[in-house]
């Protein structure tokens, strides 16, 4: 299935080459290598301090990687500041949901349309983004600070949609979250996906994260320890023993 | 009254009584009140003497307002104490002196008029770049560094600016003339100058127009973005140091225009004259709540009113001036440690 969807929507999108990032002296990714194509989803998953998240704050250019390559859509981007990369089509919903307190839900999804200047296109996305989340609409008003875990979450990942990415980041959207707005998510993470939009997702929920995914990478201590399948992970003695409490 | 809370207070304070909570909340107001009354008292002994009194102090306060909100926005960006903001003012007047020496503009005539918004302009451009330079050689590189770090960077700034000033200006205050016009005009028994007015018309304007700025336009946005998360900033495709230049850029030009207008209606200038109004405007932006722009302006015309009615009225009279603008703001740190209008932050993490 996912062979076929991969190479329905043809060709790489994203892929990362022998990638090292350090936070200071300390090695957070040891030479990480992964792909992306057109139309997947993709899900790094691991335990805590794997490195994930340090995955995805590089490819957003919030970390510059010590060595190693990233190139989206044929362009290398490592090294590019982190607004531009917004600019190339990476959006990211960052762990921690990192909403604007202060601002009302409506400010904060009008600021993920920073860098759009298509009036039509941002109301008709945003349209979208409230028909996906009603819970937003309701709250459109509301200070984003006020909301609770998983409204802010939804604001998250709507914030992220609204800047129309080709790639979408999703950084532990499930975490802190009642199992009721778990599956909610993670229903909506597919069908975001079946709208036309690549998802690379990390999650420490692995078995909901191989549920949804085409492929996953296995991260360990900052390296890849196993790729493949998601259906084929999720059946993998050794996966399902360290991240399926199998 | 007070007397006895404060002892019920310390009788209690061993159980976990709220006499003290009940104290804290209501002593302030006690005292608000106390001053409008006195203020209401003097209002009706003699109400011209109250007016006079209090546009003096609007006109002071109109400038610690476009100084304080330099203080506040820089603050609320990148959470740093611009020591030398005041010190920048400063150089604003300097400048001001400076260029309206070399147009040679006089008193109120049509020439007078243009070489005061052409000086306006130019003294705001200034001090925009100045601080934006500042900003670029001197915190930029700190800004992930612990607090204190670029905190002492800014004092250092500060010395910096004031030597500069020291270089070209001399120790001496100096005495320069002014091309706004003398005049003045009664409204009833209060009397008006003409200089008061053209404060008002160049510093209103301003305040608009930087609400508008920060409120309304896309710049403004990614200005308060950047202020509440820089990282979730760049994730939305904000050009987080390109923001921060242009908050000091801001800054810079709203300390500029206050330079002008300083330098006009004051007449003189000194090399430390940023340590003075620098610390009264950095303690309206504390006071309305640093951070918050509204505040700053709030602030910034509370403390000239405070001063201008204490001078005027008197209260302690002039030479007791800085030490009534403290005392209201120590007051008001014990009974509202975020400033009127600061909010303690309830974020969900």
């Amino acid at each position: 299935m996912s062979d076929v969807m991969t190479e329905a929507a043809g060709g790489l999108m994203l892929s990362i080459e022998d990638m090292h990032v350090y936070y200071g002296n300390i090695a957070a990714v040891k030479g990480l290598s992964l792909t992306v194509n057109h139309g997947e989803i993709v899900t790094l998953i691991g335990s805590n301090g794997a490195g994930k998240s340090t995955t995805l704050r590089t490819i957003s250019g919030l970390l510059k990687p010590k060595k190693g390559s990233i190139t989206f859509l044929g362009r290398p981007i490592n090294g590019v500041a982190g607004h531009e990369i917004v600019g190339r089509g990476i959006c990211q919903s960052p762990e921690g949901r990192r909403i604007f307190p202060r601002m009302t839900v409506e400010e904060n999804l009008d600021l993920g349309a920073f860098l759009r200047k298509d009036k039509d296109g941002i109301a008709s996305d945003k349209e979208r983004v409230l028909t996906l989340f009603p819970r937003l609409q309701e709250r459109i008003a509301q200070k984003a600070g006020t909301m609770s875990g998983g409204e802010q979450q939804m604001l998250a990942v709507g914030r992220a949609l609204i800047g129309r990415p080709k790639l979408l980041l999703l950084d532990e959207p499930s975490m802190g979250l009642a199992p009721v707005l778990v599956d909610l998510i993670f229903d909506t993470i597919a069908t975001i996906r079946e709208q036309g939009t690549t998802i690379l997702l990390v999650e420490q929920n692995a078995l909901a994260a191989l549920r949804i995914a085409d492929r996953a990478y296995v991260l360990e201590s900052g390296s890849l320890k196993l790729s493949g399948k998601a259906s084929d992970l999720a059946k993998d003695p050794e996966v399902v023993n360290a991240y399926l409490g199998g | 009254m007070a007397g006895t809370l404060v002892a019920r207070a310390r009788v209690t304070r061993r159980r976990k009584m709220s006499p003290s909570a009940f104290l804290q909340k209501y002593l302030g107001y006690l005292m608000l009140a106390l001053v409008a009354y006195w203020m209401l008292t003097k209002f009706i002994k003699s109400p011209s003497q109250f007016f006079s009194a209090a546009l003096d102090g609007l006109e002071n306060g109109t400038l610690y307002a476009l100084i304080a909100l330099g203080y506040t926005l820089v603050y609320g960006i990148i959470e740093l104490i611009n020591f030398a903001h005041g010190d920048l003012f400063m150089l604003g007047t300097m400048m001001s002196a400076l260029v309206l020496s070399k147009l040679g503009v006089d008193h109120s005539s049509l020439t007078g008029w243009l070489g005061l918004v052409f000086t306006l302009v130019v003294v705001m451009a200034a001090c925009a770049t100045l601080n934006v330079i500042i900003e670029f050689l001197a915190y930029r590189r700190l800004r992930r560094a612990p607090k204190l770090a670029p905190l002492i960077t800014a004092v250092g700034v500060s010395f910096i600016l004031q030597n500069i000033a020291l270089h070209f200006h001399g120790s001496t205050p100096k005495q320069h003339p002014s091309a706004l016009p003398a005049a003045s005009f009664n409204i009833g028994s209060v009397q008006i100058n003409q200089a008061f007015l053209v404060v008002i018309a160049v510093t209103a304007p301003l305040l608009l127009l930087m609400t508008f700025i920060v409120q309304r336009t896309r710049q403004g946005k990614a200005m308060r973005a950047t202020a509440q998360d820089q990282d979730a900033a760049r994730l939305m495709g904000v050009n987080v140091n390109r923001t921060i230049s242009f908050t000091f850029a801001l800054g810079g030009a709203l300390a500029g225009a206050a330079g002008l207008m300083y330098e006009q209606t004051v007449g003189t200038t000194s090399y430390n004259l940023g340590q003075q109004l620098g610390l009264i405007a950095f303690t309206a932006a504390v006071l309305g709540g640093i951070g918050n722009l509204v505040g700053a302006v709030l602030g910034g015309l509370l403390i000239g009113l405070i001063q201008g009615l204490n001078d005027g009225l008197p209260l302690l009279g002039q030479l007791w001036s800085q030490s009534v603008v403290f005392t209201v703001l120590i007051l008001l740190m014990v009974f509202k440690p975020e400033g009127i209008l600061g909010k303690p932050t309830t974020e969900k993490v």
